[in-house]
């Protein structure tokens, strides 16, 4: 498919990265922007999309997905994913190196790579493994990852041996100037918890995840962050207390960004009462405290970034007793109608949460992407912001229906999405 | 699906047995009651009824017990019933069946009711969820979770010889942290609104924010038993001093181990429990455990009444509807 001429017309645009949010028009060229506003001289338009009544914004960049794909293609598959995103309005894919093989050889990567192109539905974008194997001991050759293109290296949810090689680990990526994805967890203080330590894993004598686990890892992680002047992002935090120690180092001067996964913004421990595997998430769903703290941080910026923390599973996965069932969810759809309900429930501006899923993230990682001036990647995510629909699992085009947001109301859905100026999602044909 | 919606029918009458939580003070004296009509009279050995002639109950058992299953497996052929036992070790789940499988698989036997017990919290709730309309299920301990039966004849024991629960203060002692027996205790006792549940242990055997359970917290075993009704002991697990939760079985005994002296602090007519197997000069004396005071061995009596009643009640056959 050859990208067209194209003209977005009379939609709100919101571009947080250029400060717009205007009824402006897009004018696209060679998959790339090529005008914002009036129509240049000699612009020949081949096609029109008329976003009246729309909002226009970058496409979304959603930073930390599991593709599943080498390895758990039961689970996904690059493609099933990659389809599911487009109709999320997420253009862009950065995905964790937990595949199996994982992605510590630039061989994985390439694998992904030429798949990914393949499909055509998103970029995807890999993060490599920080060692080899992900086992923690050895460090994986992030020179060459770099060099094949990954864009960070993470451990992702894996143990590291010990303080030492993370040391040398988060040493050995600034060489690269490559960031550190950090899933900052103590495997001791987790052990086999699997919901929230507090009163209700107490009452369904469930083995709890104590606050701590993440706690004690975040303040390791920032003072080897500023001990090794690492470019460190924590993924995926659920305390508040660790939001507070990221603030104050960020106060102190140190280099580093974060994120939380959407659904931490909306439901608590309380949620898995009953055994809910579709609740059963890692980190856990903390206390209503916590998700407060979480909400305000996003708010404020001490959180840039808001993920899916994408997980599909198959449906074995999450059918056993809640302790045997695979942690996650599947959120590529639910990522952007999660953040307008933040939007009408008064915690966010609309331009705000957008940001956290463009521009946040696009400066996280330090990627020329999630922005609309001229001569940038044409990655738009068109949306109705009224249209009200209700969620059914089974209507998701991920290959995981692992969702707790079974029959939530949402308003505002994705009518368009182009990758690279092609339309790779349009509800309306 | 709430607890109470999940275990009893629209019109209130027991279909699982899963967990203390959600029933009301009036459905627990009910079994308690009914537990009443089976059980042994002094002297004389408890009648066969039958109650559930033709019935087919299967106990499913994921986690080795041999007390219990027989229990269930007594009070199930007292009533007539006919019983399968299958004991899944392990290695046989690991085979790569799923619980769903294995269930799929025992279900097409045509069972009216599972036993179950397993190592993981929430396991007997799943199966109910999961079973063929009709069929039963009851939870014969779960993980961490919940030991329904366990905590009802030890309701049944207390109301033997106390009557009345109003009045009554009850200690639980020892490792509440990974009881199973203990917050099913906690919940029943509660439920039936006696006067104060103590739990007296190190914080290294209790769970986060276990006041929420609606208990007061000792670690002083002297204090806490301290003009008590009730003591309840639960089984120390050797496992505990390697998990580095306490430094040794003898400090343990010195500081929570029930003796006769410590048992003075208790009232004189206390009664001392264990829902065993106990662990003699670890968590209690032999002259304790064989004195006067202690109705340890009446509980296991007691818990074949019990379950007869809530297998009879779940399969809508309750003596005091046939009247038999």
């Amino acid at each position: 498919m050859i990208a067209v001429n194209l003209h977005i017309r009379g939609g709100r645009l919101i571009d947080p990265a250029n400060g717009i949010d205007a009824h402006l028009d897009l004018y696209l060229k060679h998959g790339r922007v090529f005008a914002v506003g009036e129509k240049p001289d000699g612009f020949r338009i081949d096609k029109t999309i008329s976003a009246r009544g729309k909002i226009v914004c970058p496409g979304l960049i959603d930073l930390g997905v599991h593709l599943r794909e080498p390895g758990e293609e039961h689970k996904g598959t690059i493609c099933s994913e990659a389809e599911a995103a487009a109709r999320g309005g997420i253009t862009t894919l950065i995905c964790m190196p937990n595949t199996d093989p994982v992605i510590d050889t630039p061989a994985v990567w390439e694998l992904i790579r030429r798949r990914a192109k393949a499909c055509g539905n998103a970029r995807v974008l890999a993060i490599g493994a920080l060692t080899k194997d992900l086992t923690g001991k050895q460090l994986a050759e992030m020179g060459a990852l770099k060099q094949a293109g990954c864009v960070a290296v993470s451990n992702a949810r894996k143990r590291m041996a010990n303080t030492l090689v993370t040391r040398h680990a988060l040493e050995y990526a600034r060489t690269f100037d490559l960031p550190v994805i950090l899933c900052s967890e103590d495997p001791h203080l987790k052990d086999d918890g699997c919901v929230h330590e507090g009163s209700i894993a107490t009452r369904l004598g469930l083995p709890g995840i104590p606050s701590a686990a993440e706690t004690v890892a975040v303040a390791r992680d920032l003072a080897l962050t500023e001990h090794t002047d690492s470019r460190s992002h924590f993924h995926t935090l659920s305390t508040g207390r660790a939001i507070e120690m990221i603030r104050q180092a960020r106060r102190g001067g140190a280099r580093l960004s974060a994120d939380v996964a959407i659904h931490q913004l909306f439901l608590l421990d309380t949620d898995v009462d009953g055994f809910n595997a579709d609740c059963h998430v890692d980190p856990p769903f903390r206390t209503q405290t916590d998700r407060d703290i979480l909400r305000q941080a996003v708010a404020d910026g001490d959180i840039e970034v808001i993920c899916s923390d994408h997980q599909p599973h198959e449906e074995d996965a999450k059918t056993a007793p809640f302790p045997l069932t695979a942690p996650g969810i599947s959120g590529l759809e639910t990522l952007l109608p999660l953040c307008l309900k933040l939007v009408e429930d008064g915690i966010l501006d609309l331009p705000t949460a957008i940001a956290r899923l463009t521009h946040g993230p696009a400066q996280a990682l330090g990627l020329p992407l999630g922005r609309l001036d001229a001569g940038h990647s044409a990655d738009i995510c068109i949306f109705d912001p009224d249209h009200i629909w209700t969620l059914h699992p089974a209507e998701l085009h991920s290959s995981g229906k692992n969702t707790p947001f079974c029959n939530w109301e949402f308003r505002g859905k994705v009518t368009h999405t182009l990758f690279e100026g092609r339309i790779t999602w349009n509800s309306e044909s | 699906m709430s607890y109470e919606q999940l275990q009893t029918d629209e019109q209130g009458r027991l279909r699982h047995f899963l967990s203390i939580e959600g029933f009301r003070r009036e459905q627990l004296l009910q079994i308690l009651d009914t537990a009443e009509s089976f059980a042994m009279l002094p002297g004389r050995q408890v009648k066969k009824v039958p109650l559930l002639r033709g019935k087919i109950i299967t106990n499913l058992f994921f986690e080795n017990s041999t007390r219990t299953r027989t229990t269930f497996e007594l009070a199930a052929k007292l009533l007539s019933a006919d019983v399968i036992n299958f004991n899944m070790d392990v290695s046989a789940t690991s085979k790569g069946e799923t619980l769903l499988d294995t269930l799929r698989n025992i279900e097409a036997m045509h069972s009216d009711m599972f036993v179950v017990r397993h190592s993981a919290s929430g396991a007997a709730h799943f199966i109910a969820r999961h079973a063929a309309p009709g069929v039963s299920i009851i939870n014969a301990g779960d993980g961490c979770h919940a030991h329904p039966t366990q905590a009802m004849l030890d309701m049944f024991t207390i109301r033997r010889h106390k009557g009345d629960f109003t009045p009554l203060r009850i200690a639980i002692v020892g490792d509440v942290q990974h009881s199973r027996v203990a917050r099913s205790q906690i919940m029943a006792l509660n439920i039936l609104g006696v006067s104060e549940v103590r739990v007296i242990a190190p914080r290294t055997l209790l769970p986060a924010d276990v006041r929420t359970l609606g208990v007061h917290v000792f670690h002083d075993l002297e204090q806490g038993l301290k003009d008590v009704d009730v003591v309840i002991m639960l089984r120390l697990q050797h496992e505990r001093m390697d998990n580095a939760l306490l430094p040794s079985a003898h400090e343990y005994f010195q500081l929570y181990g029930l003796t006769a002296e410590r048992l003075e602090y208790a009232k004189p007519d206390a009664i001392v429990m264990h829902p065993g197997p106990i662990n003699r000069g670890v968590e209690i004396t032999s002259e304790v455990a064989d004195g006067p005071q202690s109705v340890i061995l009446q509980q296991v009596s007691y818990g074949i009444a019990i379950r007869m009643a809530v297998m009879s009640m779940a399969l809508g056959n309750s003596s005091g509807e046939q009247g038999s």
